[in-house]
């Protein structure tokens, strides 16, 4: 999976229409990590919700940074979409640091936040087509790639209607194509399935799964929910009050624990608490209420 | 993993967008910095979130009928009783409805306008803003673009109400370059009262004080204008805030160009403009704190 691409147009004659572009790409590098944040700290008054964080990401691995809210998951993903500026250390995307170019990490980055954020006045082209023109998309191949990024979520048939019919699945996998129609090298996602219900919450994941296979992205997804971390993540990092404590393979870290051990106690394990100690907005009561009711439907 | 080969057109499938090889997306671009560039990426979002409007607009279009309801009121019966009893005086003697339809075209604009940080709020409430602010957009530009798209959807408002006057018996300008004109002084009018709205929307962070906010000076900001009366006739401390207040120069113009009163064109145009960057800028400065 990994560096299928890494050079891009490596090997490959680009097509007519992008033959200045071969002369402006700069020289492949194809070793370069996907994120690298180091010492990466940002405080909010007195309280610090990321504390000096060192995390390597590399190319076409899908990541996920767990933790309970409030651990600082989305404060550092805030600060590598460019959208907080890091008070101490740094963040790099493809080698781009992003507190100095931020205009151009952007435009490799295709970011799905928290909340389900389609504009529901309009229909699911319309969405897309938006992104599609707010990522620069040329309009020789705009309309192309639209239709392209809406049939990669199986979203053909509805994206004539406006977004306010749509399920929260169906929802989610909009924002997948909003996030896919610039073909970004990191693809991020902010909690991708709170909030939704447990087949809503598979639907979206083969999608996810399936764009894993298909392309080559970097997948980097923040979550509170340790089975699908397991199920879909080839690495993880387990955060905690604003720092990381445990990076590595779920299968590694689980096994580090001893036979059938899972991600749940592997946190409890590094953070001495349980997921429910650290709520502040008692989110994983519910997420656990969900879980069940996954199980129960099997 | 599929390789499509070399020369085969791209095709509007999954695969294509997932494997395309040749497609680099637009992350490899150079940062484009020169000023071109900058003004080409600044016009590019001004158009792109002006096509969104008028799509939303034409998904619903009961909003442009509703409020077309008070600038009727104000023309029908205002505009006819005043007419009649000749209390305000009109340049020229010309009649007093068509003294006050370019005042009530700019009101209905303002109203619009005053408004639209409600639209940012909501944005940044369903985290529209955050996803919009990650796309390569500089604020300034993502403030532009809404404050123009503010003035398409004012400038279709005022097309209802010119065809209203036009009903009532207004007699209009028929030069088209005038009445173009007259819409693009309607766009930077409410490009300016929307970054307003924005600005007030960075300080108030709450849709709920924004509409008290908006209720609160949407009033005064019409009676301190020339819109219902000549300046002339104003007491001498309304006179001041009245050249102080954005609204009068809008109106001024409007006059100028639709019924052909004597105006300071170049002045007016010259304060909305000025005006707008102010606004623009108080407002994409306060944008990071929507968006925390």
């Amino acid at each position: 999976m990994t560096g299928q691409h890494d050079g891009v147009g490596q090997g490959v004659a680009p097509p007519a229409s992008s033959t200045d572009l071969a002369t402006v790409l700069p020289p492949a590098e194809p070793r370069r990590s996907a994120v690298v944040c180091s010492g990466l700290t940002y405080r909010f008054g007195t309280h610090t919700a990321v504390d000096h964080v060192d995390l390597r990401i590399e190319r076409g691995e899908t990541f996920g940074l767990l933790g309970p809210n409030g651990a600082g998951k989305t404060t550092t993903i805030r600060m590598l979409t460019t959208l907080l500026r890091p008070m101490e250390g740094s963040v790099s995307v493809l080698g781009i640091d992003a507190a100095a170019q931020p205009m151009r990490v952007r435009r490799m980055i295709g970011y799905v936040p928290q909340l389900l954020s389609a504009d529901a006045t309009l229909t699911g082209r319309e969405n897309v087509e938006l992104f599609a023109r707010l990522f620069d998309v040329p309009r020789k191949v705009r309309g192309d790639r639209v239709e392209g990024a809406l049939a990669a979520m199986g979203l053909t048939e509805a994206a004539g209607r406006q977004v306010k019919t749509y399920s929260g699945g169906m929802i989610r996998r909009l924002e997948l194509a909003q996030a896919l129609v610039n073909s970004p090298r990191l693809l991020v996602l902010d909690e991708p399935t709170v909030g939704l219900d447990p087949l809503a919450r598979t639907d979206v994941w083969e999608f996810i799964a399936k764009l894993r296979e298909t392309a080559d992205m970097t997948v980097l997804m923040t979550t509170h929910y340790m089975d699908e971390a397991d199920t879909y993540c080839d690495r993880v990092s387990l955060m905690h009050r604003g720092s990381i404590r445990a990076t590595g393979t779920p299968g590694l870290l689980k096994a580090m624990l001893g036979d059938n051990a899972t991600l749940d106690d592997v946190f409890r394990h590094y953070t001495g608490g349980t997921l429910d100690d650290n709520t502040e907005t008692g989110g994983i009561r519910d997420v656990r209420r969900a879980r069940r009711t996954a199980r129960r439907l099997g | 993993m599929t390789s499509a080969a070399p020369g085969v057109p791209p095709a509007a499938s999954a695969e294509a967008v997932l494997t395309e090889p040749g497609y680099v997306g637009t992350a490899l671009l150079p940062p484009p910095d020169t000023p071109i560039a900058i003004a080409r990426r600044l016009a590019s979002r001004i158009v792109t979130l002006c096509w969104v409007e008028l799509r939303k607009i034409r998904h619903d279009r009961t909003e442009l009928y509703t409020r077309a309801i008070q600038p009727a009121l104000w023309l029908l019966i205002y505009g006819e009783v005043f007419t009649r009893i000749h209390a305000i005086p009109t340049p020229h003697g010309i009649p007093y409805l068509a003294y006050l339809a370019p005042g009530i075209l700019a009101q209905s604009a303002l109203f619009i306008a005053i408004f639209y940080g409600i639209q940012i709020i909501w944005e940044r409430d369903a985290g529209v803003l955050t996803k919009l602010m990650v796309t390569p957009t500089p604020r300034s530009a993502l403030i532009s673009g809404k404050a123009f798209a503010a003035g398409v959807r004012s400038v279709v408002q005022a097309i209802a109400v010119l065809i209203l006057s036009a009903l009532l018996g207004v007699t209009l300008t028929d030069n088209p370059l005038k009445l173009l004109a007259a819409m693009a002084v309607v766009v930077l009018g409410s490009a300016f009262f929307s970054c307003l709205s924005m600005t007030i929307a960075g300080l108030a962070l709450s849709r709920d004080r924004l509409m008290g906010i908006g209720q609160a000076i949407t009033m005064p900001l019409f009676f301190s204008s020339s819109a219902l009366y000549p300046e002339k006739i104003m007491p001498g401390w309304l006179q001041v805030i009245s050249k102080c207040n954005p609204l009068s120069y809008e109106v001024d113009a409007l006059r100028g160009l639709l019924i052909g009163t004597q105006a300071h064109l170049a002045l007016d145009v010259l304060v909305l403009v000025l005006a707008t960057v102010a606004g623009v800028t108080a407002s994409a400065l306060l944008l990071p704190r929507l968006a925390r």
